[in-house]
């Protein structure tokens, strides 16, 4: 198989930017993630929906080595990444925005960014400050304020932006209208689709399936730790068994 | 004029907590654990320097300089080999440890040095006094004061203005999210021991300078009332070690002398109930709250 060659995947088109296969992860003796494989391909938005406690954080932060698996694999560029511990991975191009944001709440917003961007050289941040102020023209009027006192949605926000800094291959994206009023969440979620047109490849955890699959290419349903179905996004939308079980009609 | 006398020893004797209450204030905030082996770094960074002084020969500040260095490599040690491997275990676990690794280090001070008390020598920092008017103030007393200032200025500059201090604040607010951005956690964790016990050892040279007498418990009381100061301050916060050390000598040194010499202990303590019991997170500390 290609992967055995990194140097000669990388090149290859159709390889996948991540691919995971047969993933186990238990906390103690609870066995959480139950053998999922997916894939996600450059330039694409591919999406884990499933209801609560189903894996899908558990999968973001076995991908992003805050859990260790017990078993799998995950390549990411043709390079096998598991076994690498969070903070090496950011150097390995994958950034996670974590759910429930996580932003340093006592740094200024523009400190925020900064760590973002703290696996890259000092000379390259300026620049990538002034793209994600661009993007998010909000953070750029709140530069110097005190990151605990923006708003939920500011906070996300902040949160997503922060994630950017480091320029990932792969933006993970986990729960990120979590706990947000509707309008907020159609903001977001346009914030997400925009930074999908500028050629970020995103994989994104959501409880909202709706939202989520109107913005996916590709999505995988996840019930109590396995891939129950799998597929283009619009089909799934459209999908009875899904309709029933994660959109409430 | 006995009043300032006063002042002048009470900010002398503050600032020596307060560089000690740093190293626990800053150990606190980035690997939350309660670090009760602090105190005994101080007194090996005594005994090394009075080592350096009396035995080896050494001029003060190269005497000064080893005892920080062997204070860091120290410092370093004891959390990579008694801390780091219970990083996933219960506080009192970790805790426990570190009371544990208190006694070591005492009893071995008592093995190596004795349990003779050591007198420590003179050197430019307690060798002369200044005269103010009808002040007579030790050089010890201004050097403390001064050190205590240039540390505070440089720590508060480091963790505003560098890359790596900006990392300590961020593994001291959320350590997950801290490894996310790419920081490694252990590294930060043994840096923030390394500045902690080379302050320790500082802080031993001046608590000597000014006490001069030396023996394996010498950094015990030192240590607890140090730790009171940061808990006082608001602990995690280093401008609160900082005003939390200063005003817990200034009080000692009051205390004593208008009050009780006996009972100077027992009011340090109390005043410390009082704050706490109106301020429970210490006079600086920052009760955290999440936004949702």
């Amino acid at each position: 198989m290609s992967e055995n060659n990194p140097n000669a995947a990388v090149r290859e088109q159709d390889l996948p930017l991540l691919k995971v296969k047969d993933l186990h992860v238990y906390y103690g003796a609870i066995h959480a993630v139950k053998g999922i494989s997916l894939e996600v391909h450059e330039g694409e938005i591919v999406t884990l929906i499933g209801a609560n406690g189903a894996g899908k954080s558990t999968t973001l932060n076995t991908i992003a080595g805050l859990l260790k698996p017990r078993q799998g694999s995950i390549v990411l560029g043709g390079v096998p990444v598991d076994g690498t511990g969070a903070s090496k991975m950011v150097y390995k191009g994958l950034s996670l925005c974590p759910e429930g944001r996580r932003i340093f709440q006592h740094m200024t917003v523009r400190e925020n960014l900064e760590m973002g961007a703290f696996s890259r050289p000092r000379e390259e941040i300026e620049a990538s400050l002034e793209d994600v102020f661009g993007r998010f023209p909000r953070l750029k009027e709140r530069e110097k304020q005190i990151g605990g006192t923006l708003s939920g949605g500011e906070q996300q926000m902040l949160a997503m932006a922060r994630a950017l800094m480091s320029r990932p291959k792969l933006l993970m994206l986990d729960e990120p209208s979590m706990g947000l009023a509707p309008i907020l969440v159609d903001q977001i979620f346009s914030i997400i689709e925009e930074m999908h047109n500028s050629g970020v490849t995103i994989l994104l955890v959501e409880q909202n399936a709706q939202m989520a699959l109107s913005v996916a290419n590709r999505a995988y349903v996840l019930e109590t730790g396995a891939i129950s179905m799998s597929g283009n996004a619009a089909e799934l939308l459209q999908n009875d068994d899904v309709r029933k079980a994660y959109l409430g009609s | 004029m006995i009043f300032l006398d006063h002042l002048i020893n009470g900010l002398s004797l503050g600032s020596i907590y307060a560089i000690i209450a740093l190293g626990y204030t800053m150990v606190y905030g980035i690997a939350k654990m309660l670090n009760f082996a602090h105190g005994d770094v101080i007194m090996v960074g005594a005994y090394i320097a009075f080592c350096g002084l009396q035995y080896w020969g050494f001029p003060p500040v190269l005497a000064i300089l080893v005892a920080m260095v062997a204070c860091t490599i120290l410092g370093i040690t004891i959390e990579g080999l008694a801390y780091r491997p219970l990083r996933q275990a219960a506080s009192l676990a970790v805790l426990i440890t570190a009371i544990g690794v208190s006694y070591l280090l005492q009893n071995i001070a008592l093995m190596i040095w004795g349990a003779n008390p050591k007198s420590f020598p003179t050197t430019f920092i307690n060798g002369s006094s200044i005269r103010l008017g009808q002040l007579n103030i030790s050089t010890a007393t201004i050097i403390t004061i001064l050190a205590n200032v240039v540390i505070m200025v440089g720590l508060t500059l480091f963790t505003s203005k560098t890359k790596l201090g900006k990392a300590m604040r961020c593994v001291s607010e959320d350590r997950g999210a801290a490894e996310l951005m790419g920081i490694n956690v252990n590294r930060t964790i043994s840096l923030t021991f390394a500045i902690g016990s080379a302050l320790a050892a500082i802080a031993g040279i001046l608590l000597c300078s000014s006490y001069p007498i030396l023996q394996p418990t010498t950094g015990s009381m030192p240590g607890i009332k140090a730790f009171t100061a940061a808990v006082f301050g608001g602990i995690g916060s280093i401008p609160g070690a900082m005003l939390g050390g200063i005003l817990l000598g200034v009080i000692e040194i009051f205390g004593k002398a208008y009050i009780s010499t006996e009972l100077g202990d027992a009011i340090v303590f109390a005043v410390l109930i009082i704050v706490l019991l109106v301020k429970p997170a210490g006079l600086l500390g920052k009760p955290m709250r999440e936004k949702v």
